[in-house]
């Protein structure tokens, strides 16, 4: 049976709900949108890129795709202090992207290459950028909730005001470390950000199917005195801000927040994976609700002229062109690689 | 005979125990209406409903400790643990409560059930997710663990293990899932704790395990053309272990060579040295080599990846040398 009393295979089909138009008078400066647009667009850019690097057997191992989610990496990324923390699952090309870590380092790293942005150890999975304050991908669900609060109390005892965010699905509300992590920032007040992407499935299951709340990550907010924001997670706006209000709540000593952001991804989970689990309508609508063309209609709303945006979306596209064309004509990692950086020293060597 | 995939043969193995006995329930995540994120376990919700398979939250510690509390009290689960990395999230239901509770409570609380999992590497997938772990398993008093190498002995030892009245750790190689072998028609039933004698030659004894059994035969094979014949086991259980066909071999080549992909310190093939060193130091010729992967995470990238894992050249090159 499942968990949620539906009967079993009775797809909840969840519909985005339209976009909020008022979102257009925010208080948001213009310099800000843009650098969400073009955010979004590196992140898209990317994502097809390496899709198509995919398709032409270059791309190994696994990779989680965040086609569809650009709108909140790219809001925490403009939210963010260069010098805050972020912490993301393994489906985190955007979240690194939203950083700054430019697109040449991860596409060789999946390319499994020398000049990947961890030498070809990590792969999709594990990509990390400890100078863009991105402090890693991480691969077994709900580890990193836990860990982003010691680098809030880091922060802490360390005086400065850096806030952590971790990212994570729906899917990983369900495992303990999430429940953990929540309670002890909430005790300890630790400036950790807890956002969750609900695209309503796990791998392949839909969360409704294993979970008895509607907001999986909203709903358990109140079992740890918290107050939860529930955004349009493909709105740009709607969740930068939610993004500054808990920001700046961290900041100040104020605790954890919760953001669950309502989102969707334009393909299957992993990129071996069609998605055909997925009722055609509720694919339809989501793909309909695509956070890029809203908000390149909004920023013409708001007067920026098509000739800025284009070349934007130009600039984005032939950096991802010389970025896929420099990865791929880039080494494999030599052999020594191997037996490097287990050890501080440098090496790996357990014996004499 | 009929040809099946090992991936296949999972879905088999489940089913003909759920048909046999329908106490046997199973339970682990995606595992029923996608049919298993290796799409190992297709077809297992529509046979047998979700009352008998149910796909679980994102909740490693509550699969295992339902599995637990079920077989406590009558049922005989099989619970999936989708990755073998994913165990460090559960490890307390396994080595603490599951492996411990028939001797803490001396007899009064058994656990049989089984935890199969995808083990080991080969898919590029990385440092979390392609961990050969059957050496932590076995490191635990109270589990039982198994690691079959052919669809047919991956359908005879899960029947074998569901039978069982014990905790059984099943890992399943992840690389080997797109295998084929023969299976014959009918109900298939092993045993635990037997090692198969694969093929026989005077000059050493290999033992492998899962992935390195093909590998281990290839080197063998290679090794054939130019004059050095060796016998090759399948262990195919590490708890109980079949010390006596060990034993028996190395008695007649006296040379023994492990072949294993759990890293290097502590890994299953140490064991097997100790017991041979102890037992069967006298029919030895030559000092017992271990081929493992190195003590070291493995890396993502296709080259990293395969210079780590023993494969067909390293075995061959390395028994040659140390044959002399
Ligand atoms: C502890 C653990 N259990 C299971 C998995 C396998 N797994 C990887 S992604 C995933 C689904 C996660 O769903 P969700 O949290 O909603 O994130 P999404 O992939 O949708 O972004 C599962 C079950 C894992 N990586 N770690
Ligand atoms: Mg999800």
């Amino acid at each position: 049976m499942p968990v949620s009393g539906a009967p079993y295979g009775a797809h909840q089909i969840v519909l985005p709900e339209p976009f909020d138009e008022s979102l257009k008078d925010a208080p948001i400066d213009l310099e800000t949108r843009i650098e969400m647009f073009r955010k979004q667009h590196q992140i898209r850019q990317l994502e097809k890129r390496l899709y198509t690097l995919f398709l032409e057997g270059l791309v190994r191992g696994t990779s989680h795709q965040s086609m569809g989610m650009e709108a909140t990496s790219a809001a925490f990324g403009a939210a963010l202090r260069p010098d805050d923390y972020s912490f993301n699952t393994y489906r985190g090309h955007g979240h690194t992207v939203a950083r700054g870590v430019p697109p040449e380092p991860i596409i060789a790293e999946l390319l499994g290459k020398a000049t990947g942005l961890v030498g070809g150890k990590g792969g999709s999975m594990h990509l990390t950028s400890v100078e863009h304050g991105m402090m890693g991908s991480y691969a077994i669900i709900g580890a990193h909730l836990c860990i982003a609060n010691g680098a809030a109390w880091s922060a802490k005892l360390r005086g400065t005001d850096q806030v952590a965010v971790a990212f994570f699905g729906d899917g990983a509300t369900n495992i303990g470390a999430f429940h953990e992590a929540v309670n002890y920032a909430a005790n300890y007040r630790l400036g950790t950000i807890f956002v969750c992407e609900n695209n309503l499935y796990m791998e392949y299951t839909p969360i409704a199917e294993v979970t008895p709340v509607t907001h999986p990550a909203a709903d358990r907010a109140p079992a740890y005195g918290l107050d939860a924001a529930i955004v349009d997670g493909n709105d740009a706006d709607a969740v930068y801000l939610a993004a500054r209000t808990a920001i700046e709540r961290a900041r100040t000593g104020g605790g954890p927040s919760i953001i669950e952001a309502k989102t969707y991804r334009h393909g299957g989970h992993s990129r071996a994976d069609p998605g055909k689990y997925r009722p055609d309508p509720e694919v339809e609508a989501w793909l309909e609700h695509d956070p890029i063309p809203m908000y390149h209609q909004r920023l013409l709303d708001l007067g920026v002229g098509e000739d800025r945006l284009t070349a934007i979306i130009q600039e984005v596209a032939a950096e991802i062109d010389r970025a896929a064309e420099a990865a791929k004509s880039a080494p494999e990692p030599p052999a020594e690689a191997l037996w490097t950086n287990v050890w501080a020293n440098g090496g790996s060597q357990w014996r004499n | 005979m009929a040809e099946l995939t090992y991936r296949e043969a999972v879905a088999a193995g489940i089913a003909q125990e759920m048909r046999r006995d329908p106490s046997v329930v199973f339970l682990g995540e995606d595992v029923g209406g996608a049919g298993g994120v290796f799409k190992t376990t297709a077809g297992l919700l529509e046979e047998f409903g979700p009352d008998r398979v149910v796909d679980t939250p994102i909740s490693e510690q509550a699969i295992l400790g339902a599995a637990m509390g079920a077989a406590m009290t009558g049922l005989r689960p099989i619970a999936e643990i989708m990755f073998a990395d994913f165990f460090a999230v559960c490890w307390d239901f396994v080595a603490n409560e599951i492996a411990k509770s028939r001797y803490m409570t001396d007899g009064m609380v058994g656990c049989p059930l089984v935890i199969r999992s995808g083990n080991g590497a080969g898919l590029r997938f990385g440092a979390q997710h392609s961990q050969s772990i059957e050496n932590w398993a076995m490191a635990v008093p109270g589990v039982k663990v198994v690691a079959p190498s052919t669809p047919k002995d991956l359908i005879g030892l899960m029947a074998a293990s569901v039978r069982d009245p014990d905790p059984v750790l099943l890992f399943e190689h992840k690389a080997l899932y797109p295998s084929k072998g023969e299976v014959p028609e009918g109900e298939i039933v092993d045993e635990l704790g037997k090692a198969r004698v694969l093929r026989e030659g005077s000059d050493a004894t290999v033992v492998a395990l899962a992935l390195m059994v093909p590998r281990a035969l290839e080197a063998a094979d290679r090794l054939a053309a130019e004059g050095i014949h060796l016998t090759v086991i399948d262990l195919r259980s590490l708890v109980p272990l079949d010390t006596a066909t060990i034993l028996r071999s190395v008695a007649q080549t006296s040379r023994l060579f492990t072949v294993e992909e759990n890293p290097r310190l502590c890994g299953w093939g140490a064991e097997i040295c100790s017991i041979v060193s102890e037992e069967a130091f006298w029919d030895l010729d030559g000092p017992i080599v271990r081929i493992t992967t190195p003590h070291l995470p493995l890396a993502s990238a296709p080259n990293l990846e395969d210079l780590a894992l023993p494969d067909a050249d390293r075995i061959a090159a390395t028994i040659k040398a140390a044959l002399g």
